[in-house]
């Protein structure tokens, strides 16, 4: 059973890079026991990375009306995402979707975290905002602490 | 005379915002209508004043579930201005692409939208902790579909590889090989989905359809083919709008489409099935008659068997063209801007897709017309709901819904494409 760091979101979309940002700031940060991974949001890339995790950090670009570069945490495992928990896809089936299937089918991980930065901007080709890329090294930060636990 | 009105007010589980109005005289549908209010996107006339090179991209954004098709019948549409003919390595890229996208967009609809509706559960996470195996392997074609858009499209979502005569980039023969084992394993998952939704409870449902798809010589029809129909109907895709007319209706934001000669068609898995059996693939037309389908059906609650049958054909044919596959010379044929109109129609995963584009001489784009499958359905769907939503009526409010969204579903409507989706409305008068 695998630990995992798993960043969803597109690079190429301004904030909605969050995540992979996330992921390439905990670079050689974790213990070597932990996979640092980035993912699109395809559900069944999702499943299967969750799958046969014990412990799974997400972390994912939301739009939820906080300012900009504003921190929500979800303890998966406990509960599910609220349900206007601002993460949306234009998949069909997004994280949400994604995480509930998992519970249904037995395969959430026993510890479960999502990190939701809100992002500003989402233009095609942007880089990170400001408020953003702070929020990016906070939560990676909080990952690091909490992995050690 | 009593009359009620229901309504339906969201459709859940299509993809996109509509709603379903029926109105009840004397225990009798007297009228059904299917309201897409999702705001216009005004597509065409964003296209009106763009280069020719950019059509392909933008119309792939009309879609997140089935950019491929858009994207494609727009190239298409402009070779045919441009008098471009492609090689053969190209057209199999691009059926392969179709293959990716049929898979990916029917295995989600089947497993998480239509199913759950045959099993009693009011979404797919739900019937998830009962039938896991069943979603897990939808699941898994759907992303073995988009791992084949990924592979040639540059990225799942929106690929970006398409171009005018061509692709910007061809994959080496080898990067297609890695996909034939999973493929192999797909199709027999995709054999089981057949069989599983095949033991499904269906009403006894029949309607005579006008049936409206591509049929092709050799190919079950994804990019080519000429458009036929049931009744006789049998031209080019450069006459679909002197046989088919566009008309706004008040309840919709999506402009309905009939036969000029009178009358809905439908368009969609049960036509393009039923108007081209002969051509799927044998493991794919074995598993469709055990099924219990025949070889044409006019049940629409059956489409689900259908897509399954339409995604072990896919998986088949994708393995087909990688193991015949040898990497074209040039990406992409050379050209040059004309003044021109082209027009194509290819097979989306919802059916029939329509566009026509006219050109300046330096390429700039004059006019655009794109006509999706959801449009085309619409008056079908009504009337789906007139002739079968009656059996309901009887029902608790909450199982009426449910009947009245599941008949709308059979049909797989993408209400964003087609900008014109579900609310259900009954009255008293």
């Amino acid at each position: 059973m695998v630990r995992r760091v798993i960043g969803v979101g597109n690079c190429d979309r301004g904030d909605d890079a969050a995540g992979p940002a996330c992921i390439a700031a905990l670079h050689a940060r974790l213990a070597n026991d932990i996979e640092l991974l980035s993912c699109g949001g395809e559900p069944a890339a999702l499943l299967a990375l969750l799958e046969g995790s014990r412990e799974v950090y997400l972390i994912d670009a939301c739009a939820a009306g906080l300012p900009a570069g504003g921190i929500r945490r979800w303890n998966v495992a406990r509960q599910p995402l609220p349900a206007r928990a601002g993460i949306s896809s234009t998949h069909g089936v997004g994280l949400a979707e994604a995480l509930e299937l998992a519970r249904a089918l037995g395969v959430l991980p026993r510890r479960c975290v999502l990190y939701a930065i809100e992002g500003r901007s989402y233009e095609a080709g942007a880089a990170l905002s400001a408020p953003v890329l702070a929020a990016v090294e906070s939560v990676a930060r909080r990952i690091e602490r909490a992995s050690e636990r | 005379m009593r009359s009620r009105t229901i309504r339906v007010d969201r459709l859940a589980r299509v993809e996109g915002e509509g709603a379903v109005r029926l109105v009840v005289r004397d225990g009798r549908i007297d009228s059904a209508r299917l309201s897409i209010f999702e705001p216009p996107r005004f597509f065409e006339a964003l296209l009106r004043g763009r280069a020719y090179t950019e059509a392909s991209d933008i119309t792939a954004r009309i879609c997140g579930i089935c950019p491929v098709a858009y994207q494609i019948t727009a190239v298409h549409a402009l070779e045919n201005a441009l008098g471009i003919e492609v090689s053969a390595a190209v057209r199999d890229l691009r059926r392969l692409l179709y293959c990716g996208e049929w898979i990916q967009s029917h295995a989600l609809h089947v497993t998480l939208l239509h199913a759950p509706g045959f099993l009693g559960y009011h979404s797919g996470i739900e019937m998830a902790r009962e039938h896991g195996e069943a979603v897990r392997r939808g699941l898994a074609l759907k992303q073995v579909g988009s791992d084949i858009i990924a592979l040639l499209g540059g990225r799942a979502v929106h690929p970006v590889t398409v171009c005018i005569g061509g692709f910007n980039r061809v994959p080496r023969r080898a990067e297609l090989a890695g996909l034939t084992e999973r493929l192999e394993r797909s199709r027999e998952a995709a054999l089981a989905m057949v069989r599983w939704t095949a033991g499904f409870e269906f009403p006894d449902c029949e309607r005579d359809y006008t049936f409206v798809a591509l049929r092709h010589r050799s190919e079950y029809p994804f990019s080519a083919g000429r458009i036929a129909s049931n009744r006789g109907l049998e031209l080019p895709a450069a006459q679909f709008e002197a046989h088919i007319e566009q008309h706004q209706v008040r309840h919709s934001t999506a402009l309905h489409a009939r036969l000029r000669t009178g009358g809905a068609y439908l368009t969609g898995p049960l036509a393009r099935y039923s108007l081209n059996f002969e051509n799927l693939a044998p493991i794919a037309q074995d598993a469709a008659l055990a099924a219990g389908l025949g070889r044409s059906c006019t049940n629409p609650y059956r489409s689900i068997v259908v897509r399954a049958v339409e995604i072990l054909h896919a998986c088949d044919e994708a393995l087909r063209i990688i193991a015949r596959y040898e990497a074209p010379e040039l990406p992409a044929s050379p050209y040059e801007p004309r003044a021109a109109t082209g027009i194509a129609a290819t097979e989306a995963p919802r059916g029939l897709l329509y566009h026509r584009y006219r050109l300046d001489a330096d390429g700039t784009l004059l006019e655009a017309r794109i006509v999706p499958p959801t449009a085309q359905n619409q008056a079908a769907i009504e009337e789906d709901l007139r002739c079968f939503a009656g059996a309901f009526l009887a029902l608790p409010r909450p199982q009426l819904r449910e009947q009245c969204e599941q008949l709308v579903r059979n049909h797989d409507p993408c209400i964003s494409c087609a900008t014109h989706f579900l609310h259900l409305e009954v009255t008293p008068a």
